[in-house]
């Protein structure tokens, strides 16, 4: 197998594993996973954190290795980096709308200035669809989410915060 | 630039991180309403986050073997060298929006100085952290607002909050030694620039809160040389007390 079948392969297999706090979209979707390299028989992955402190990383990396132990490689590091810094911007539309069917509203979008940044208009509610949606709190069920309230169904929501 | 004044540098800033962090957490289950309670703890995971990226890299430019855990769990009070403004206990709501409103905008101006200094590991925290810290900033902004511009209470709090924090301030735009070399370096600002940003950012935000700026009272000094206010041994028994009834103890 050529190195990028290889690496392919790798990213398949970590495909597999889910984000332990949205179980719909994986860790590669996420975009945690920033690179895979071989040294020898040895693979290295190499991660990054949503947020500095996000209590998931430590399990994911837990994840990573088990995952990778059970389809027979031995030697495995997870190292993380925090170069370039992960951005909401990474996900796809097919992620932003499987988080949507899941019930969070996906971040909207793209993280150009400080400005986008702390913006928090034009939230659809993942439920109705309506656009008239107010912020309850900056920081919701993760650092990750805030946390909205639907004014036309009433249902509060999860929102991925643009970072 | 030498390790040794890099390892200070970020010990420093890593312990004012850790110790926000800490009080923090005492926010949780005491909140003023739930959303908020979540919201106060999230800004300490922000905190503790950073805080342990800043103490891995401290450890391992320190290079005697020290892990992060050790930094945190084994150095006695003396050896910490948090400003003494974290530290400062939570004595109602209002305390601790003022002390982490204050050290948001400090950590905004120090973040965006390293976020472009020739340090990958250095730059890649602080380009995360300026992310998470513009958060903070915004969200204890409104805190600050809303209080002083709420209930003849509220407001009167918040203004007893600042008086009382002011005298702290002084720590966060003085300069020893290290500070010098580090500004040399391009790893940090003035004392005098980071003075007129907070201060700027201050007296616009308490202007909309209808609050006064304190008057100007002794700043108060120490931390740097590892002097603390009364409150920092208390928790560090607190937040060191496993590693203390249990040497070692790791699961």
């Amino acid at each position: 197998m050529s190195l990028v079948e290889n690496k392919k392969l790798i990213y398949r297999y970590l495909s597999e594993i889910s984000d332990p706090e949205i179980p719909v979209i994986n860790i590669v979707e996420m975009g945690v996973v920033r690179d895979v390299l071989f040294h020898g028989s040895k693979l290295e992955i190499k991660l990054t954190p949503t947020y500095s402190g996000c209590p998931a990383m430590d399990m994911i990396n837990q994840l990573v290795e088990e995952k990778l132990h059970s389809k027979g490689y031995v030697s495995v590091a997870v190292t993380l980096v925090y170069k370039p810094a992960w951005t909401t911007d990474w996900m796809s539309d097919e992620t932003k709308e499987k988080l949507a069917r899941y019930g969070i509203a996906p971040p909207v979008g793209k993280v150009a200035s400080k400005k986008t940044l702390l913006n928090n208009e034009h939230v659809s509610c993942p439920q109705c669809g309506s656009k008239n949606t107010e912020m309850k709190s900056m920081f919701g069920s993760t650092a990750c989410k805030a946390l909205f309230v639907c004014k036309k169904c009433l249902e509060p929501f999860d929102y991925f915060k643009c970072i | 630039m030498d390790k040794s004044d890099l390892f200070k540098f970020c010990l420093r800033l890593g312990d004012s991180c850790l110790i926000m962090a800490h009080r923090q957490s005492e926010m949780c289950s005491n909140g003023p309403f739930l959303e908020e309670d979540i919201a106060q703890t999230n800004l300490g995971l922000d905190l503790l986050g950073q805080a342990e990226a800043l103490l891995i890299y401290a450890a391992k430019l320190e290079g005697k073997g020290r892990t992060s855990d050790d930094l945190v769990y084994k150095r006695p009070e003396r050896d910490f060298y948090n400003f003494m403004l974290t530290e400062q206990p939570n004595t109602d709501f209002a305390f601790a929006v003022v002390r982490q409103y204050i050290m948001a905008l400090y950590l905004d101006k120090v973040y965006e100085t390293l976020s472009n200094v020739d340090d990958e590991t250095l730059s890649g925290i602080a380009l995360k952290a300026l992310k998470e810290i513009s958060y903070h900033k915004s969200h204890l902004g409104m805190w600050v607002t809303r209080l002083g511009d709420g209930t003849e209470e509220s407001h009167e709090r918040v203004q007893t909050a600042f008086n009382e924090l002011w005298m702290f301030v002084g720590e966060l735009y003085e300069e020893d030694e290290l500070d010098l070399k580090m500004q040399h370096a391009g790893f940090a600002v003035s004392g005098d620039e980071m003075k007129s940003h907070l201060f700027s950012e201050i007296s616009s935000c308490l202007t909309k809160a209808t609050l006064s700026i304190p008057e100007s009272v002794y700043m108060t000094t120490g931390s740097k040389k590892g002097i603390h206010t009364e409150y920092l041994g208390y928790l560090l028994t607190e937040m060191q007390y496993l590693q203390r009834a249990y040497p070692d103890a790791n699961w």
